[in-house]
């Protein structure tokens, strides 16, 4: 406070007087980095004879920005941001208490109010048609990356245990479906539940073995399943058919009705024209109930015993133990859980796309998600379902923006540079909020009121 | 008072008999045994590296030991050999609980759910392992009030009641060391075993602690093992103490007992050399005098 007190006192002159000095020394500093970068060039010339070329122009260029930034750093940036922690720091002791905007306080709420209104807005304003892109590439899409992202928020979140191979549950879930439909006829509501216990089973099998390794060593092992899963749904063609896939993935129904052109269809006993459209609102509202429902049970079993021994476990798995916990079974259910509901999104993936491959279950896929677990906060639903917004809605608007190829030419396509902006967009994140976009942590129990656990007492787990 | 109660009904409650703990070449415990009475403060005691914390790893299924047989033995008469048990059934079935020299809480976690995890055995079985408990089944309800009222009880016990929803990483380094004793209660031992509980903790602190043992033992009828560095904090609430070093017993009796005893003065003090024959001679003295009682 004292510090900041004397710089506005005396202010103009004597800043002014100190940036122009440092913005010498950086012309300077930065004149002697660049004279020899920049201001001098070897090339060859025509008859292949090494030359000198001068550059003094480009390098007058970079002292000056160097120069002219260090001043406006210095003279108008610096004081500015003084100012404004000043006036923050005045402010927090006035009313220490910030009251919730009721917008923060009902987020969730109006978050799934928003998305259960969101398809016929669509609809109101691209019409039927149009509406197509935004329910499926947007709405879809992401609610998938919600709901595994959710999953795994029970294994890495709540458990503390680091899974690097999730893709390999969804594609478990994926593929039971795919296969179980094609060759038993069986239908996609019987199969959702069958996929979710299938990846399960399949979480236990990798649970037994793995769950004695902690940390990296874990991480290690189950990046290795998740490649083990995808070799053999690429090898094992007479049942897989290999890196074809599987095609011709028979469409879920709605209570036994179709979305097809026939005359018992959706559209026809309706009355509406036919389009695919009603099909992807349709699979827009399963996936939404199957996230809120990923949600419910999450948010239910935080306040059970076992999902408090997940969190303990995260904590410390010794002190666990002296409680009479068996921790190996605790991890088991959470290795499971996760798995299930990744199963789930898994066969809810193959009914949306129809076509199922080993393309789809890269090891991309896990990092994907698990980014938007760590970037949403670890074990915060709301933080990971903005996350994964972000993350998923952001690479997706990459695609729409047609209008950088005027700017940097035909040639130019925003997609590629999308894992680019992705990496960019964790670094900034993480080193803006290095707990994620919600570092708190909700108690499940309370006995006066209900404190939120700020995020530099919890941990991180060890595996 | 309770001392001559207990030494005439001498029922032991964990009798440990040629405990060897051998890591690699190092032999930390060499045929090591000594009874714990059922209503006693035990008192484990010895210089650092006298091979204690592995005592209590053995104890409470951390270690395995190399020989020996530990048995703890209920009040319902029922007995568990503790060698052969995994670590979290010790707690589960045997009804030991522990707590840890460098603390261990779930700091992310507030103190009121760190005594809600410590129950989760009993609160396991009320939510029908969970799937009960999922469908609001109201016996899980129930149980869960129940528990919340338990760690009510220690917490005001800890005197810990106002700071029951912060985060436990957020206590002060003596209430960390109350809460993990209230923890341990939650799980309903019959044994607490206590490693240091004392270390750390500023005069004020380790008498509050003295209250909040002899009040477990009074209340509960849990007997307390612990090892312990602060004498005053032996000497003023255990029934008895062992003594401890290089991994084997040297003394085993009544606090003023061991406080005269000439081997823990010289384990702890030493002795000059030319005293070393004088000591001897005394050591023999004593064992010949009170062969029959120990």
């Amino acid at each position: 406070m004292a510090n900041i007190a004397s710089t506005t006192a005396s202010a103009g002159t004597d800043v002014t007087a100190r940036a122009l000095r440092e913005a010498v020394f950086a012309g300077l500093i930065s004149l002697g980095l660049f004279v020899l970068f920049v201001g001098l060039k070897s090339d060859q010339n025509i008859r292949n004879e090494l030359i000198l070329n001068q550059r003094w122009g480009l390098l007058a260029i970079f002292v000056i920005v160097a120069a002219v930034g260090r001043f406006l750093m210095v003279a108008y940036v610096q004081p500015a941001m003084a100012r404004r922690k000043a006036a923050k720091a005045e402010a927090e002791d006035v009313d220490a208490v910030k009251e919730e905007t009721f917008f923060s306080r009902n987020f969730s709420k109006l978050a799934i109010a928003f998305l259960l209104i969101y398809p016929p807005l669509v609809v109101a304003i691209f019409g039927v048609q149009g509406s197509l892109k935004w329910v499926d590439n947007f709405g879809i899409q992401i609610l998938i990356y919600v709901m595994l992202a959710w999953g795994l928020n029970i294994v890495v979140g709540l458990a503390g245990l680091l899974d690097l191979g999730y893709v390999a549950f969804y594609a478990v879930g994926a593929y039971s479906y795919a296969l179980l439909s094609t060759y038993f006829g069986l239908s996609f509501w019987v199969l959702l539940p069958v996929a979710g216990i299938l990846a399960a089973f399949w979480g236990m099998i990798l649970g037994f073995p793995v769950l004695r390794l902690r940390g990296d060593y874990l991480a290690i092992v189950t990046l290795a399943f998740g490649e083990i899963i995808r070799l053999v749904l690429i090898n094992w063609t007479e049942v897989t058919k290999g890196t074809f896939g599987v095609s011709g993935i028979a469409k879920a129904t709605l209570f036994g009705i179709k979305f097809d052109a026939s005359k018992d269809g959706f559209a026809a006993m309706m009355g509406l024209p036919m389009s695919s459209a009603y099909y992807k609102i349709f699979l827009f509202y399963l996936i939404l109930a199957l996230a809120l429902l990923t949600a419910y049970v999450t948010i239910r079993l935080r306040r059970m015993p076992i999902g408090r021994a997940w969190e303990a476990l995260r904590e410390d798995e010794i002190a666990c133990r002296s409680l009479g916990i068996n921790t190996v079974t605790t991890k088991l259910t959470a290795f499971a859980t996760g798995a299930m509901f990744g199963g789930i999104a898994g066969s809810f993936f193959a009914v949306r796309q129809g076509f199922v491959s080993p393309e789809s279950f890269v090891f991309l896929e896990s990092a994907v998600i698990l980014a938007i677990v760590v970037l949403g906060g670890m074990g915060s639903l709301t933080g990971i379902a903005v996350a994964a917004a972000v993350m998923i809605g952001g690479t997706e608007i990459l695609r729409e923006l047609s209008f950088l190829k005027m700017v940097f030419g035909p040639d130019f396509t925003p997609e590629l540079y999308r894992m680019l902006i992705f990496g960019l967009a964790m670094v900034v994140v993480m080193v803006w909020k290095p707990r994620g976009f919600v570092g708190s942590r909700e108690p499940t129990a309370f006995l006066h009121e209900r404190k939120a656990v700020s995020g530099s007492f919890t941990k991180e787990g060890h595996g | 008072m309770a001392r001559e109660t207990t030494t005439m009904t001498k029922d032991p409650i964990l009798k440990v008999e040629h405990l060897s703990m051998r890591f690699g070449g190092l032999m930390a415990i060499n045929d090591f045994s000594f009874e714990a009475y059922r209503g006693d403060i035990t008192a484990l005691i010895g210089p650092n590296g006298a091979g204690k914390t592995t005592v209590f790893n053995c104890i409470t299924g951390f270690y395995k030991p190399t020989m020996g047989m530990i048995t703890m033995k209920q009040k319902a008469g029922k007995e568990y050999l503790l060698e052969r048990l995994p670590d979290f059934e010790i707690t589960k079935l045997a009804k030991v609980a522990r707590t840890f020299q460098n603390i261990r809480m779930f700091s992310g976690l507030t103190v009121l759910e760190n005594l809600l995890v410590a129950q989760h055995n009993k609160l396991m079985q009320a939510s029908g392992y969970t799937f009960l408990g999922l469908l609001g089944f109201p016996a899980y309800r129930q149980a869960s009030r129940e528990a919340i009222e338990l760690a009510k009880h220690w917490l005001e016990k800890a005197s810990l009641i106002d700071r029951a929803d912060d985060p436990a990483g957020d206590l002060s380094y003596g209430a960390q060391r109350r809460l993990e004793i209230a923890r341990a209660m939650c799980t309903g031992p019959e044994l607490l075993c206590l490693d240091e509980p004392a270390a750390g903790l500023n005069p004020r602190e380790s008498l509050a602690l003295n209250e909040l043992l002899k009040s477990i033992r009074a209340d509960t009828g849990t007997s307390i093992l612990l090892i312990e560095h602060d004498m005053s904090v032996v000497m003023e609430i255990s029934d008895h103490v062992v003594v401890l070093e290089y991994g084997q017993k040297i003394s085993d009796g009544t606090p003023d007992f061991v406080k005269n005893d000439p081997r823990v003065i010289a384990a702890y003090l030493g002795v000059e050399d030319e005293e070393v024959e004088e000591v001897i001679e005394q050591i023999e003295e004593i064992e010949g005098g009170q062969g029959g009682t120990h």
